[in-house]
Formats: C-alpha cells, sequence, structure tokens
C-alpha cells in the first residue's frame, strides 16, 4: 500500500465534508429549538404532570451519552424495520440532543423573567397563552439569545460523533484522509483548525450579544 | 350600590392570618386610602380585590364583578379594575406606546387606530405625550410610573388600585405622580390606594382606613380619622408619621 501525502485536494475535501457538519448543525438546532421549545414550555406548564414528564425527558437525554441516542437511532430503528440513511439517524439524534439541553437552557431564561412582569400581564386581563406570546417569551428570548449561541458551538463540535456511524461530515472525512495518508497530525490539526474557524466566531458572537442584550441589567 | 364590596375576608399565608375578617364598602367615584404599617396586611387586601391573591373565605364584589377562582371571570373583572404597582413593571421591550396599546388591541380588540387614540388621550392626561415612542428604560421613575397609570387607564376601568405607587420614588417624582392621581380623583375615578403619602391621603381621600394587625382599626372621612384618631394606635401612627 502506497501512502500519498496530505495535499489541496485533501484541503478541498475537508472544506466540502465542513459543509455536511454545518448541515447536520442546521437540521439539530432548526428540529432541536422547536423540540426544545415544546420541551421548555411544559416546563413551565400549571399541570404537574407536564412538568414531571418534560423534567423526566431532560434527565434522560442529559444523563445518557449523544453516542447511545445515535446508536439507537441507526442500530435501533433500523432492527425495527427502519433503514435509515446515515443523514436521517444523525439529524434525529442530534436533534434529540439538542432539545434535551435547549429545553433545559429554555426554561431557566422564561423562570428568569420578573414576575412582577406576570402580574402586570395578568392584571391586564391578558390569557396565558398571552402572557407567553406578547410578555414572556419576547424578553425571554433576549435573554436565551448568548447562551443559545454558546450552545450552538457545543453542537457544531458535537456533530463529530456521527462520523462513528459512517456520515462523512469534518471528522469523518479527516479519518479517511489520514487512513490513506497516515499524517494525524497534518491531517487532524487542519481538521481541528477548520472546527475552531466555524466555533470562534460564535463564541466571539454569544460574548457580543451578552454585551449588547445587557443581560441581567434590572428592568 | 356599591362599587366595591369586601365582606368577612380572611387571608392566610401558610400559618400566618394577614386579614382577619376584612369588610369594606366603596361607593363609585369614591377615593379611599389604606394605611397603616408595614404587615398591616394592607397591600395583600389591595391584592386579593383584583384576584392576584386568593382568599381562604368572605366574599369580594367589585365593579359588578365577583373576585372568583375562575379565570376567564377574572379576566372579565380585570378588564374593568386596573392595578397599578410600586414597581411600576412596565413591560422593557416594548415602547411606551406599545406598553398602553398592547392590552386594549389584545384583550378588548380594539383597532389599532382606536386604540393609538386612546394612548395618546392616556398619556396626554398623564403629562406624557412627547414619549409614547420612548422605551421604559429611557424614562425616570416618576415617568414611568405615569406611563404605568396611563396603561391602566387606556382599559377605561371603572376602579383603579394603588399599591404604593410612589414609594420608589424620590420625593420630586412623588409629586408628579400624586398630582396625576389627583386628577383622577377630580375626575371621579373610584380609587383605592395603599400609601404612606399621608398628606396626600389626608388631602385627596374622602375616606381613609387605617389597618392594624390584619384587621380594619379604624376608619372615616379623611380630614376627621387624621385630625382626631379614635384609638391609641392610629395615634401614634399619626405622630410617628409627622417627622
Amino acid at each position: 500500500m502506497i501512502l500519498r501525502s496530505f495535499g489541496l485536494n485533501d484541503l478541498i475535501f475537508l472544506l466540502e465534508s465542513l459543509r455536511w457538519t454545518l448541515v447536520l448543525t442546521a437540521i439539530a438546532l432548526t428540529f432541536g429549538s422547536i423540540a426544545g421549545l415544546v420541551i421548555a414550555l411544559l416546563r413551565v406548564s400549571q399541570l404537574r404532570v407536564l412538568r414531571i414528564l418534560s423534567g423526566l425527558y431532560i434527565q434522560i437525554i442529559q444523563g445518557s451519552p449523544v453516542l447511545m441516542i445515535l446508536f439507537l437511532s441507526y442500530y435501533g430503528l433500523s432492527l425495527m424495520g427502519f433503514q435509515l440513511p446515515a443523514l436521517v439517524a444523525a439529524s434525529i439524534s442530534m436533534s434529540v440532543y439538542v432539545s434535551g439541553y435547549l429545553g433545559e437552557i429554555w426554561r431557566g431564561c422564561i423562570q428568569s423573567v420578573a414576575k412582577p412582569q406576570w402580574e402586570a400581564s395578568e392584571s391586564l386581563g391578558m390569557t396565558r397563552y398571552q402572557q407567553f406570546r406578547h410578555i414572556i417569551l419576547p424578553q425571554a428570548m433576549r435573554i436565551a439569545l448568548p447562551p443559545t449561541t454558546g450552545f450552538a458551538v457545543q453542537v457544531v463540535k458535537n456533530t463529530s460523533i456521527t462520523s462513528i456511524i459512517g456520515f462523512v461530515e469534518l471528522s469523518r472525512a479527516g479519518q479517511l484522509i489520514n487512513n490513506s495518508t497516515f499524517q494525524p497530525f497534518r491531517v487532524f490539526l487542519t481538521v481541528a483548525l477548520i472546527y475552531f474557524a466555524v466555533c470562534y466566531p460564535l463564541s466571539r458572537l454569544s460574548g457580543w450579544l451578552e454585551r449588547k442584550l445587557h443581560v441581567g441589567s434590572a428592568h | 350600590m356599591s362599587e366595591v364590596r369586601i365582606e368577612e375576608v380572611h387571608k392566610s399565608f401558610g400559618a400566618v392570618e394577614v386579614l382577619k375578617g376584612v369588610s369594606l364598602n366603596v361607593e363609585a367615584g369614591q377615593v379611599v386610602a389604606l394605611i397603616g404599617r408595614s404587615g398591616s396586611g394592607k397591600s395583600t387586601l389591595l391584592r386579593c380585590i383584583n384576584g392576584l391573591e386568593t382568599i381562604q373565605s368572605g366574599r369580594i364584589e367589585i365593579a359588578g364583578h365577583e373576585v372568583t377562582q375562575d379565570k376567564a371571570k377574572l379576566r372579565a373583572l380585570r378588564t374593568e379594575v386596573g392595578i397599578v404597582f410600586q414597581s411600576y413593571n412596565l413591560f422593557p421591550h416594548l415602547s411606551v406606546g406599545e406598553n398602553i396599546m398592547l392590552a386594549p388591541r389584545i384583550v378588548k380588540n380594539v383597532s389599532a387606530a382606536q386604540a393609538r387614540t386612546v394612548a395618546q388621550d392616556v398619556l396626554n392626561l398623564v403629562g406624557l405625550s412627547e414619549k409614547f415612542g420612548a422605551y421604559p428604560d429611557q424614562l425616570s421613575g416618576g415617568q414611568q410610573q405615569r406611563v404605568a397609570i396611563a396603561r391602566s387607564l387606556a382599559m377605561h376601568p371603572k376602579v383603579m388600585l394603588f399599591d404604593e405607587v410612589t414609594s420608589a420614588l424620590d420625593p420630586e417624582l412623588t409629586e408628579e405622580v400624586l398630582n396625576v392621581m389627583e386628577k383622577l380623583a377630580r375626575d371621579g375615578m373610584t380609587m383605592i390606594l395603599v400609601t404612606h403619602e399621608m398628606g396626600f391621603a389626608r388631602r385627596v381621600a374622602s375616606t381613609t382606613v387605617f389597618m392594624h394587625q390584619g384587621k380594619i382599626w379604624e376608619q372615616g372621612p379623611s380630614p376627621t380619622l387624621f385630625a382626631d384618631p379614635q384609638t391609641p394606635e392610629l395615634r401614634q401612627f399619626v405622630k410617628s408619621d409627622v417627622k
């Protein structure tokens, strides 16, 4: 077997694979957000049973490795007769993972909206739905923006785990290149740099949003 | 007919009974001041009147609505009863105009144009017509509190409740808020206010109610009550206010 050297073509391959990392991140954040919002709202429901069930969901997701969720949706579902393409299995498991964390982050954001805001809107005759829609969620979103952006950084990096089921994103592409070049330092340092190039601006954005929205200032 | 009827109201927080059988009638157009030491139950009583606190026993009727646990009925009540809080509680993400127009728009389904007209009217009334587009954090405490009053007025309430609305303000800002309240009183608004402003109570309130240990200890026409307290507790309270 002839080993070739890490070259420009490999770099291009890596950058193309980055696209799949970003696609998967986007999918996971989109569906994870939708499910996460539902979970967060259930967590602050007036019905105890809904609070408990959604709390349990969060505990289970946060208490188990993403890898297990991934194996369950890829191997588990295929045993049940659903042959999922790697992208679909990866999307499902990453979305589930995101929903478990965003649900809890956003619950905190909703609950950190000052209690008198509830009383003031209630006293104006608003329904609970109207209170959420017009008063609480707009304020909670503002509080949620920095931690959510920060969490997106984690999602970008954690998509690497889907390389295990053969989904060719950035990390998997790095593995493939390393297999034929065996230049792990060059290859994986490059991969790491690409991740960094994506995550660093996001981290900075998170910090900037935090200052910009002067979260924590008293109103 | 009384606009507000409170009958034998009992209210406890856990094991602590804060209202021990309170009864009070307020006629339409009357201004009633609730005074008393901290912990005497006056704020709690006010909050019970619009259902922010639930009572253990007794009955409260206001503007033709009975205070119940039923949410739909409670909402109907609240469209006719305004409340202003010590901490203003404006919605920080909305402009002054939006703060005022929101509830008329979504609760009473008033048209956008109509809501805007009403908002301008009530802002004018509290002397802040030029602040329509400002955000709450751009206003002084006194201005925020006047906007809070305007926001309640935009619902065209029959009764207004004021919960220590000037306690967080310095004397100058207190004055501008009290002036607005005095104007409302002159215009015939039925008002119940919890206040530490004895001068204001004496001058503007038709009736002053002194609460002590969860009970109405003494009540009467404001001038008489302040000039000639009947109980030692009120005498002590009035005296301690003259600093």
